[in-house]
């Protein structure tokens, strides 16, 4: 499988959004490449939906903005979480770690179950 | 992450710039990206296209990114407006509670003004403005001739002239009509203990059909009822409640009438009110159908109304009218009676019938609410300024520490807004109150009355006078507030600021006592007027004399059988009620003056040949020796007597004004008028009376017998020391000796009826007045305001002068001048406006000039007189300043 088209699945990418800001702020472009890393570049976030994400969980209040200087002392925007996207982070995690294992389990089945139980 | 050095923050210096925002951050991204690249070893040039190519559509994200930004941009603002809004209204709360004072008097005069309004526009809604209470009411015609000396018979038309129109006319739908001469009180409700009167009213079948209104239970009159086949009767709603208690199962049984049954057959709706359209201040209670046939060689009869086809115009329906006109008899089966009906048949809008008369004056009462109004702005406008000008070092503070002027200004319209909202809240109550008072004066002769009430319309008005006057009352003193030197007003003392608003002041005080002496004027040309129309010699007297329908029964086998029944009852009553104790004269008569009216034909002078048209067709009244006494009308000659008989002379009183006619310049009494075969002479001479409204003047009026002539009833009229309360009950009972099936009817005193027929007048003056003194009391507060202030603010100057030996006299005595200069100066510019206004009333007065001396005199003095009051306690403050003391606080 190739594993750099790996694409992501729809509301997907704001709780890794929100994953990477856990440890402080960052500019878009300290996200796209956490997210990369972190998945061993199997998950490959187009620039073209990312920052539009980023703008609407800003208008959502689940981030925050701030002009600041990036490590090579450039102007960037940096994107901060607030209480609000902490929560929000919490609740998603949740969910899809919960989602995960009922898909696991339903592909990790060996045989179908027995006619009364479908029942 | 480090923080943007404050230095480079200056790129949003000039407010925020979304796209500049999203070009930024997408410029870093892809820097970030190139530079990566090149440290992968990637050659510059191919780094900076690899990361271009990576990011996809740059030009779409930015535009998606600029969208973004605007848009909460936008709301961020907005909630910013929310925030400050909130806290103007906290700031202004705490500020208006600061100084309760203030906000009572403000929200006190506004609550007058805005009150007065409301009531008033209401009114004006009601009668002007909104359509009459039957669907599609704008179709709806009266038809009248024009208005002539000779009554309501002129006015009226026959059963045959009614069914050739109806049948000709291409212009209406439908054209009906009612019995134009059925008096209050006709009919007697019988059969269920004591007889009670109840007013009826004969209708043309197709009348609610016409109008458009359907009856809330049962059904309206059928073709053949109309025909007269059986007695049936429809309620007005509110005597089907009063007198039966909202009997739901009314319809189909059996009332008693004059001890007839008569089926109901249905009881018209609640919104329906006969007299609140027809006949102001009168109530109806029953209608029954009109038998045209029956009625057919009655004369003039009944009122014509029509449904106007859509689109057919008033205009066009009265070509119509004219065309027909010539081809209609009053009796078909009189050939010379056709065309007497040429060019009267004129249609006029039924809105037009109904509150034509009254449009001048509510356009004027409009006016002059809207005047208090405007005195109530200006007199706030001047609280806020001296307020203003105390708070001159709290705005300047403001200002300094980064407020803006908008803002500042905001502030204070919001100062004016909430008072005038509060005042309007007030002013509401006030109103309603108001309203509720007036919709039950049954006695005010006012069309539709019943409908009046507070509606959406009513409210939407209050507020959007109470905003409108917020801005008015408010802009001036903000603008004024803002406009000043901030450093010098933190620098300065305040007096100078004072100095500055104190000019404008006086302009808006001048201004103000202006207003009021313009609403002074037309209030005391008004009340002249009144007072003159209350001195009209109206031909009879109307105190100490009452009048009480009586019933009688002179039904007989012939005529001559009839006039002997009927005048022995007439005689028995008057002896019996005329030994009363108390009682000075007694008479009856079947109508009775300022009230319906009738005419029978037209009487010539013996032997005296008249053009055609030349003679009137006088008012006829059909009354009993001792009424002429009794009414207090003065007659030479002599009165009717007893033995004037079936079998004697005939014989007849005229009216002055019928005698001038008829023999011009000659005594009437001893003459001879014919009509027909028939002599009637002329035994007196009386004056005239007015017939129909104590405005107009009087046509000429003939006096029958009842002893000789068919009366249409009988009024009986009691001239008496004592006050008709005291009296009534013992007239009442003898009449119910007499005939126990007497109905208890109200005994009114005649004064009553001429209360009546003035109170129009009476309502628009005591208005008029009431917002006059309103105004005056406005123009007072707000001459004390300014000469008050002044005094504070000049008393050191005042210190000064005493110190240097000016006396108490002469302190008090400058006060007082400058505060009469100021009232001469408002009432110099009060006078030139009122003379023009009292020009555009004048056709609201009666027999008073518009430039009525004594009303002008009147204003004069009255204004003159206030101020001095509004000066006086200034200047008492003035003179009590302690020279040592003002100068050391200085």
């Amino acid at each position: 499988m190739d594993t750099a088209k790996l694409e992501l699945l729809r509301g997907t990418l704001d709780v890794l959004i929100l994953k990477a800001l856990v440890w402080g702020p960052l500019h878009g472009y300290a996200v796209t490449n956490f997210i990369r890393r972190q998945s061993d570049d199997a998950l490959l976030v187009e620039e073209g939906t990312l920052y539009p994400a980023l703008w609407r969980l800003e208008n959502k209040k689940l981030l925050e903005a701030e002009w600041g200087l990036s490590e090579n002392n450039r102007k960037a925007k940096f994107y901060r979480l607030t209480p609000e996207g902490r929560r929000r982070l919490r609740h998603e995690a949740k969910v899809w770690e919960a989602y995960a294992v009922a898909v696991g389990k339903v592909l990790a089945a060996t045989q179908l179950p027995m006619p009364e139980e479908i029942r | 992450m480090t923080r943007l050095p404050l230095w480079r923050r200056y790129a949003r210096l000039f407010g925020p710039d979304p796209g500049a925002d999203v070009r930024d951050e997408l410029r870093f991204h892809l820097e970030a990206k190139t530079e990566d690249l090149i440290n992968q070893g990637w050659h510059p040039e191919a780094a900076r296209e690899e990361a271009e190519r990576q990011f996809g559509d740059l030009r779409t994200v930015r535009r998606i990114g600029r969208q973004m930004g605007e848009k909460a941009e936008r709301r961020k603002r907005l909630a910013d407006h929310w925030t400050d809004l909130l806290q103007d209204v906290r700031y202004t709360f705490r500020t208006l509670g600061r100084d309760p004072g203030f906000a009572a008097v403000s929200i006190l005069i506004l609550a007058l003004a805005i009150g007065a309004n409301t009531a008033v526009f209401s009114v004006v809604n009601t009668l002007l403005l909104r359509p009459l209470p039957f669907p599609n009411a704008h179709e709806l015609a009266w038809i009248a001739p024009p208005p002539s000396a000779c009554g309501q018979s002129c006015a009226t038309y026959s059963s045959d002239a009614y069914e050739e129109f109806r049948a000709q006319s291409r212009s209406y739908r439908d054209v009906t009509g009612y019995f134009a001469f059925s008096t209050p009180d006709n009919v007697r409700l019988t059969g269920r203990g004591e007889p009670e009167p109840a007013t009826s009213i004969d209708v043309i079948g197709n009348f609610f059909d016409v109008l458009g209104v359907h009856p809330a239970l049962g059904r309206l009159f059928t073709p053949e009822e109309s025909r007269g086949t059986q007695p049936v009767a429809l309620l007005s709603n509110a005597y089907w409640r009063r007198e039966f208690s909202a009997d739901s199962a009314i319809v189909g049984k059996a009332i008693e009438l004059n001890g007839t049954p008569v089926t109901v057959v249905g009881v018209l709706p609640a919104s329906f009110d006969f007299g609140a359209v027809f006949s102001p201040g009168a109530k109806v209670d029953l209608f029954t159908p009109l038998n045209l046939d029956v009625a057919r060689d009655w004369g003039n009869i009944v009122t014509l109304l029509g449904r106007l086809k859509p689109g057919v115009t008033v205009t066009q329906a009265l070509d119509d009218a004219n065309r027909i006109s010539q081809n209609i008899y009053q009796r078909v089966t009189h050939p010379e009676t056709l065309g007497v009906y040429k060019g009267a048949l004129i249609p006029i809008l039924l809105k037009d019938y109904v509150v034509g008369k009254l449009r001048r004056s509510l356009v004027a009462l409009w006016f002059a609410v809207g005047a208090i109004l405007l005195i109530a702005c200006v007199n706030l406008s001047n609280l806020l300024l001296g307020r203003a000008a105390a708070r001159a070092k709290e705005f300047a503070i403001r200002g300094a520490l980064g407020a803006s002027r908008g803002r500042i200004l905001r502030q204070l319209l919001m100062e004016s807004l909430v008072l005038s909202l509060a005042g309007a809240v007030f002013g509401l109550g006030l109103a309603l109150s108001l309203i509720a008072w007036l919709a039950h004066q049954g006695s005010l002769a006012l069309p539709l009355l019943n409908s009046l009430r507070i509606d959406a319309q009513a409210l939407g008005w209050t507020v959007l006078i109470a905003v409108v006057t917020a801005l008015i009352f408010g802009l001036l003193p903000g603008l004024r507030t803002v406009s000043g030197n901030l450093q010098a007003v933190l620098k300065d003392t305040g007096a100078g600021l004072g100095r500055k608003h104190e000019r404008v002041r006086t302009a808006l005080v001048v201004s103000e006592v202006a207003l009021a002496c313009v609403l002074l004027v037309s209030a005391g040309l008004l009340l002249r007027s009144f007072l003159k129309v209350l001195d009209v010699d109206l031909g009879f007297q109307p105190d100490r004399a009452a009048s009480i329908k009586v019933d009688y029964d002179d039904r007989a086998p012939s005529d001559d059988a009839s006039i002997a029944k009927r005048s022995a009852i007439f005689q028995q009553v008057l002896a019996r009620v005329g030994a009363l104790p108390g009682v000075e004269a007694v008479g009856m008569a079947d109508y009775l003056p300022l009230g319906p009216n009738r005419e029978w034909d037209t009487p010539v002078p013996q032997g005296k040949v008249f053009p055609p048209g030349e003679l009137p067709d006088p008012l006829v009244y059909v009354i009993t020796p001792g009424f002429i006494r009794a009414m207090g009308i003065r007659f030479h000659g002599r009165d009717f007597t007893w033995a004037d008989g079936p079998r004697s002379e005939r014989v007849v009183l005229i009216n002055a004004s019928a005698g001038r006619v008829y023999w011009p310049g000659e005594d009437a009494v001893g003459k001879v008028l014919m009509r027909g075969k028939e002599q009637d002479h002329v035994v007196g001479v009386v004056d005239d009376v007015h017939e129909e409204n104590v405005e107009g003047g009087a046509g000429s009026q003939i006096y029958y017998p009842a002893t000789q002539q068919g009366p249409a009833g009988a009024q009986l009229v009691v001239r008496s020391s004592l006050p008709p309360a005291a009296l009534a009950s013992t007239v009442l009972q003898t009449l119910r000796e007499l005939n126990p099936n007497q109905p208890a009817a109200e005994f009114r005193p005649i004064r009553s009826i001429v209360d009546r027929a003035v109170s129009p007048r009476r309502f628009f003056m005591l208005l008029v007045a009431a917002f006059a003194a309103l105004g005056l009391v406005l123009a007072t507060l707000g001459i004390y305001g300014v000469i008050s202030y002044g005094v504070t603010r000049q008393r050191p100057e005042i210190g000064i002068r005493m110190a240097l030996g000016a006396t108490t006299g002469d302190v008090q005595r400058q006060v007082l001048a400058t505060t009469l200069r100021l009232a001469c100066a408002g009432m110099f510019l009060g006078t030139l406006v009122a003379l023009v206004v009292a020009k555009v009333i004048a056709s609201l007065l009666f027999a008073t000039s518009p430039w009525d001396l004594p009303t002008y005199l009147g204003m004069v003095v009255a204004l003159l007189l206030v101020a001095a009051v509004s000066g006086y306690i200034p200047a008492r403050r003035a003179s009590a300043i302690n020279p040592t003391e003002a100068l050391r606080s200085n």
